[in-house]
């Protein structure tokens, strides 16, 4: 069983924390317990918010009062296993042309790569998604090479467009819409990690959720111009890896 | 032509919202919905609605609309404002409304609803509703995730909201009565989730000290200005998920409270968090508005959250009708605006 501290949040949300700072062993721990929740189905559990290091359990307490939560966490805490299957794999296109990528010489510049130096070792690791959060469909994917790692920038973009491929300290993210941010932009994707449609749930509208895999492919600004073409007409499909692999056999 | 209210002048920041699109915070969704359920509660009883049907929100100064519907019955329920319902768009005299009660409005007719007193927000309603689709849930307008409401933002001039009744049904006009939905002198909260950032003196005189609702307040939180509080282990924390009346101190040690449209997660401690039972009153605070904390534990606070749903659950019996009478009888009324800025300021949030 893991170590914890159940931390309150007001009276209708617990932080079950598991540690501090952004670690793959915490995060898996996180998201066990997550799962765990979701197979219960704990009447008076409302929701759960998966961050780096933490489980947000929002709970009704007229339903389930406090100290009935916690010991039933402490519970669930027995069966918690960090051994189950990830989750999916996807590989995202990314454009790394430097009219996409804004920020790609200043940051070859900083850590004394050069630009495809900078490129090749953004798109040379398979990334984890800790959570999401900012934005609808917004992942934090991590983590990033260290010799990538660099603070916000001094100032924010009042505004960067969506798809941005971004990158500050430990994670990488592509923004589902237009939004200020901090971070610097290495790139742009096509994908829409968000999709307004009435209609259809959640899970249709956000692409990735917490513990998928990311993968970046790079392609060209044709490839961009044309996938993202697509993805304005609604015609750009995405599937995680396995489920392609399946899909083929 | 489909029933519908035409917006000709927007307000300040008018937007659609229900009681939240809960359960979908791990996607990065925020909860959303009206500052002040209670509020929002009463305009829907008022106008014969189910308790958590979309209605407007409307903040400090509000939108002028023209009825195109055979005829429509509109509420107002939250602070105080100067409503006037005109015979036409052309029309300089026209009849004032108070609110907290319903109207009958026809065709053509034309409410004008000015700056609001006593309050941030007031609800506007309408029997049957607005005919929009829900989004995951719920129609509550998120204007940073562009999602739900009328196109995920709030409303601009020529809007036309459609409405599910082309008219209503003959019946009594009502008034609500003895419900609270006046802004507090203070509102209650639990230390937490992070005070072991700070010092046991820093967390005393957070609770002792009097706070002043700053210009940068919005539906994402309230800025406040006071006595900044001092961090004992600095000011940035592992980003974590981040709780309805949440209270975090940024680098500066201005509290922030963070209300409705709160992003789902952040990066700064949260020296404690206003209960469940003392949301609806924290979103009617306006700018300007004074504010103290008081320190309850979490076993107060679950108490307190089922008198407030019981509160909640007398809502209808304080529905008093006052007659079929479309507007009261009131002098002609020629006020102005007092237009109050500085509201909205979505740079301000970025990570």
């Amino acid at each position: 069983m893991p170590p914890y501290k159940v931390l309150i949040a007001g009276d209708t949300a617990l932080a079950i924390e598991f540690g501090d700072g952004v670690d793959r062993q915490l995060s898996a721990w996180v998201l066990a317990l997550a799962r765990r929740l979701n197979e219960v189905r704990l009447e008076g559990v409302i929701e759960t918010v998966p961050t780096f290091r933490s489980l947000m359990v929002y709970y009704d307490p007229i339903v389930l009062p406090i100290a009935a939560l916690v010991a039933r966490i402490e519970a669930l805490m027995e069966g918690v296993r960090t051994t189950e299957a990830a989750g999916r794999l996807w590989h995202l296109p990314v454009c790394y042309d430097r009219d996409l990528a804004p920020d790609l010489d200043d940051i070859a510049a900083r850590t004394g790569l050069t630009r495809a130096g900078v490129i090749e070792r953004h798109a040379a690791v398979t990334y984890h998604v800790y959570m999401l959060g900012f934005l609808p469909g917004l992942a934090y994917l991590g983590d990033v090479p260290a010799e990538l790692a660099l603070p916000r920038r001094d100032i924010p973009r009042i505004r960067i467009p969506a798809g941005s491929v971004a990158i500050g300290m430990s994670m990488s993210c592509i923004f589902p819409r237009e939004t200020p941010s901090g971070l610097h932009l290495v790139g742009r994707s096509p994908v829409a990690l968000w999709r307004q449609q009435t209609g259809l749930g959640a899970e249709f509208a956000a692409l990735l959720a917490p513990g998928d895999r990311v993968i970046f492919a790079p392609i060209s600004l044709r490839e961009y111009d044309e996938m993202h073409a697509k993805a304005a007409a609604g015609n750009l499909t995405i599937t995680p890896v396995d489920a392609a692999r399946d899909a083929a056999a | 032509m489909t029933p519908a209210l035409h917006i000709i002048r927007p307000g300040l920041l008018t937007t659609v919202q229900d009681l939240g699109r809960t359960g979908y915070q791990r996607l990065g969704i925020a909860v959303g919905g009206a500052l002040d359920a209670v509020g929002l509660r009463a305009a829907n009883a008022l106008a014969g609605n189910a308790p958590g049907a979309g209605a407007l929100e409307v903040l400090y100064l509000g939108p002028t609309i023209a009825i195109e519907a055979d005829d429509v019955r509109m509420s107002f329920a939250g602070a105080n404002a100067a409503i006037e319902v005109f015979p036409d768009v052309t029309a300089v005299r026209g009849r004032r409304v108070e609110t907290q009660r319903s109207i009958r409005l026809r065709r053509g007719e034309v409410v004008r609803i000015g700056s609001l007193s006593g309050g941030a927000v007031l609800y506007v309603a309408v029997e049957g509703g607005f005919d929009i689709e829900p989004m995951l849930g719920s129609v509550s307008t998120d204007i940073r995730g562009g999602i739900g409401g009328w196109q995920g933002r709030a409303l601009i001039a020529g809007d036309r909201l459609p409405l599910h009744l082309i008219g209503v049904t003959d019946r009594d006009e009502c008034r609500i009565e003895g419900l609270d939905l006046a802004t507090p002198a203070a509102v209650r909260a639990v230390a937490g989730p992070q005070s072991d950032y700070f010092a046991e003196s820093e967390i005393a005189a957070f609770f002792a000290s009097e706070y002043t609702v700053g210009a940068g307040a919005n539906r994402m939180g309230l800025r406040l200005e006071g006595r900044p509080i001092a961090h004992a282990r600095g000011h940035n924390i592992t980003s974590d998920a981040i709780a309805p009346g949440s209270i975090q101190v940024p680098g500066n040690g201005l509290p922030i409270v963070l209300l409705a449209d709160r992003q789902t997660t952040g990066g700064y401690p949260k020296i404690a968090t206003v209960i469940s039972a003392d949301l609806p009153a924290l979103g009617r605070l306006p700018i300007g508005a004074k504010i103290r904390f008081e320190s309850v534990t979490i076993e107060e606070a679950q108490e307190m959250r089922r008198f407030l749903l019981a509160e909640i659950e007398r809502i209808n019996d304080k529905i008093v009708p006052i007659g079929r009478a479309g507007t009261d009888d009131v002098a002609p009324n020629l006020s102005g605006h007092n237009l109050i800025s500085g509201v909205v300021g979505a740079g301000d949030w970025a990570i």
